[in-house]
């Protein structure tokens, strides 16, 4: 059976969603300068893995002087094995630094919030250290918009 | 001046000008376009499938008349996304759908020989109509059907402005609605906002928004319906970026989003309450809904809002269905959906033209909105000047009635540059029409209307187009906000909207020197709607009048001030 132009359209407006989930996304993160020089001071030297730690902030910030930010790692928080820090960072703050977060296995789960400020558009990064010596990273760019133009 | 078609005379050019049968839900109200005796069953039978009927409108912009509205004829999408549904505009849109040059459904459905189609199938719309299409729908299925509303209802008329929303809030509750969701509507301010709500007879859903101080729910997010012998369950999702897009300080309060994580929560409590089918009520526009659609699991059907497109098929993502029912009234969504223990089994789709001139209006629905306009009457018809050449807005870059708004800003606030925003709502006009009062405000009304005079650096411009194109043009959904470019006078410009955050736009130009836009030096400019709280300016329907009062006829050739390349 032929496609008709239509018909293949609308497949492919179908079969696109499987290779969007993953393909759609902004480039690759690399901190510079001073975000950088502060993740390598908190792993000593190791490039941290992904997974296991999800940040969330919004895609589009409100308010850019007061965003919520919040993780939450996967972790089993035993005494063996458990996430002892976490580090939160602006890159493109003035201070990128914003936050670090201490944890033991009593503290149960290893999740937090808070509301920092962001300068303007960036990827935010969250670094976790465990009681293992392993680090996690994850990334999540937020916009900070001169806004207004919405329909 | 323009003369009403009547319905007789209708039918009589349908026929000189009959087309040919397009395919899927097109092809019985294209079929029976062509022949002679289009009538009102054409357009409304439908054979019913399964145990329960959605019927979905939404971004009517509080348009209770029938209207023209010229679909874009610019619609680009971007990476994953190009080229896809809703991004086919003019021809395209025809051969991919299947669909007759010429024909009502070409008419209903593109920007293609608009002006000339429209003398042959006249307005489309009306609330009065709207109400005759979903009693219809009611009467065929007493137990089976749910009418939803994706919001920007009480939003986007001279009456609605004067009535704070009151009139269309009135009318639609004549038409009981089961829920709709909001976007515009937060822009009277969040006090009218909780008050109507309060005495709304139906849920207002939007489990996206929350309180600022403890990030509580603000809204329900979910109302349950049994029909048809299932629980069905309808989830609102409110335009995720209204305080970025509109201004915040009206609802400061309120924090809305996108929240994929409380969308998936809120499914997975349906779930949990027995729901056999979940709907998303939503206002995200269709690419963010597509994405969504991708990622969320256990959503049925999405019922899509906000970027105004209308797709005469449903999408399908995954499991999910998209409907996308168009805008100012012009459609009614009619989805048919057989539900079984296991989920959807079969549907049957048709967007529904709301062609004013075959539809009749419900008499009681058309007493009620004459009623509601009376006290305007006067003013509203009060004529400032006429038009010769077609004035729409929709598109992604300026519009012809952007342009003539531009010009007013340009000339009776004494600017060297004009911005105007990209809104998506806004009818269109069409040539040898009068411009009354009632068409300025349907370009215009909004809570914010204050045109602002300032001087801008060169460099702040390059970032305001920069960051509005970003909006429109991010290659990631979830970063985009639904509205089109903004709208520029005494000002040109190219712009590739492939590339990158930053370097969309080049070659920027201050038209009456010819010169280009030096980044350290101060502009004179006007523009409207900022979202930033304080500005100060008269109204920009006083000085749209003004000009246009100037002039008495008006004609606005086409825009060749923006370039797009790379695609």
């Amino acid at each position: 059976m032929e496609l008709t132009r239509r018909e293949a359209l609308l497949v492919a407006a179908g079969g696109a969603v499987a290779v969007m989930a993953g393909a759609i996304g902004l480039p690759a993160f690399a901190a510079e300068g001073e975000a950088q020089k502060l993740i390598d001071e908190f792993t000593g030297g190791a490039t941290p893995e992904s997974g296991k730690i999800s940040l969330s902030a919004p895609e589009i910030a409100e308010n850019g002087n007061t965003v919520p930010v919040g993780f939450e790692i996967d972790s089993p928080m035993t005494a063996d094995d458990h996430i002892e820090t976490v580090m939160l960072l602006a890159p493109a703050n003035p201070r990128p630094g914003v936050a670090t977060f201490h944890f033991t296995a009593l503290s149960g789960k290893a999740a937090a919030s808070t509301r920092m400020r962001l300068a303007k558009t960036q990827d935010l990064v969250a670094v976790a250290k465990t009681s293992k010596g392993a680090f996690y990273m994850d990334t999540k760019p937020v916009k900070v918009t001169i806004g207004g133009c919405g329909g | 001046m323009l003369i009403d078609t009547t319905r007789r005379e209708f039918l009589q050019i349908a026929l000189a000008t009959a087309a040919i049968a397009g395919t899927g839900s097109l092809a019985g109200w294209t079929r029976a376009m062509a022949q002679q005796a289009m009538t009102e069953d054409d357009l409304l039978a439908f054979e019913p499938l399964g145990n329960v009927t959605l019927a979905h409108i939404t971004d009517m912009h509080a348009q209770m008349k029938p209207v023209y509205f010229r679909e874009p004829s610019v619609n680009i999408g971007v990476g994953e996304v190009a080229g896809l549904p809703p991004h086919i505009t003019g021809k395209d849109f025809l051969s991919t759908f299947g669909i007759e040059p010429g024909s009502a459904a070409a008419y209903a459905l593109t920007s293609v020989d608009f002006s000339a189609l429209a003398r042959t199938y006249g307005r489309m719309g009306g609330i009065d109509r709207i109400a005759t299409i979903v009693n219809r729908i009611r009467a065929e299925r007493p137990n089976n059907t749910l009418f939803l509303d994706g919001g920007d209802t009480w939003q986007g008329s001279y009456t609605t402005y004067q009535t704070k929303g009151a009139d269309m809030v009135e009318l639609m509750n004549a038409l009981k609605p089961d829920a709709m969701t909001g976007h515009w509507e937060f822009t009277l301010g969040q006090d009218r906002v909780e008050e109507i709500v309060e005495g709304l007879p139906f849920p207002f859903l939007a489990g996206n928004v929350r309180d600022t101080e403890w990030e509580e729910p603000a809204f329900e997010s979910t109302a349950y319906f049994e029909r048809g012998g299932v629980k069905v369950a309808v989830i609102g999702q409110a335009f995720p970026y209204t305080p970025v897009a509109n201004p915040r300080w009206m609802f400061p309060k309120w924090s809305f989003g996108i929240r994929e994580e409380d969308v998936q929560a809120h499914v997975e409590a349906a779930r949990g309450e027995g729901a056999g089918l979940v709907v998303l009520l939503s206002h995200n526009g269709f690419d963010v809904d597509r994405k969504l659609a991708s990622r969320v699991e256990g959503i049925d059907v999405i019922l899509t809002g906000h970027t105004h497109d209308a797709l005469p098929e449903a999408v399908k993502v995954g499991k999910t269905l998209l409907v996308a029912t168009g805008s100012n009234g012009k459609f009614v969504s009619r989805l048919d959906l057989d539900v079984g223990a296991d989920g959807v089994k079969d549907f049957r789709y048709r967007l529904i033209p709301v062609f004013s001139d075959v539809i009749t209006p419900d008499p009681e629905t058309a007493a009620l909105i004459d009623k509601l306009r009376a006290p305007y009457a006067d003013e509203l018809a009060r004529v400032i000047g006429s038009t010769e050449s077609l004035l729409y807005r929709r598109g992604n870059f300026n519009g012809t009635f952007d342009d003539l708004i531009c010009d007013a800003l340009l000339s009776e606030r004494d600017a060297e540059i004009a911005l105007s925003p990209g809104f998506r709502w806004g009818t269109s006009l069409i040539p040898g029409a009068d411009i009354t009062v009632e068409d300025i405000h349907t370009q215009t009304s909004m809570t914010y209307p204050e045109a602002y005079r300032s001087e801008m650096t060169g460099q702040l411009l390059k970032d305001i187009l920069e960051d509005v194109a970003d909006n429109l043009f991010n290659v990631d959904p979830y970063y985009q906000q639904g509205g089109d470019m903004v709208r520029v006078g005494g000002l040109g410009y190219t712009i590739d909207p492939t590339a990158a955050m930053g370097s969309r736009i080049t070659a920027m130009t201050h038209l009456k020197s010819g010169d280009p836009i030096d980044p350290a030096k101060s502009y004179v400019v006007a523009g409207w709607a900022s979202v930033n709280e304080g500005t100060e300016g008269p109204p920009v329907w006083d000085v749209v009048e003004a000009h246009i009062k100037a002039k008495g006829t008006v004609s606005v050739s086409a825009h060749d001030a923006v370039k797009v390349v790379g695609i």
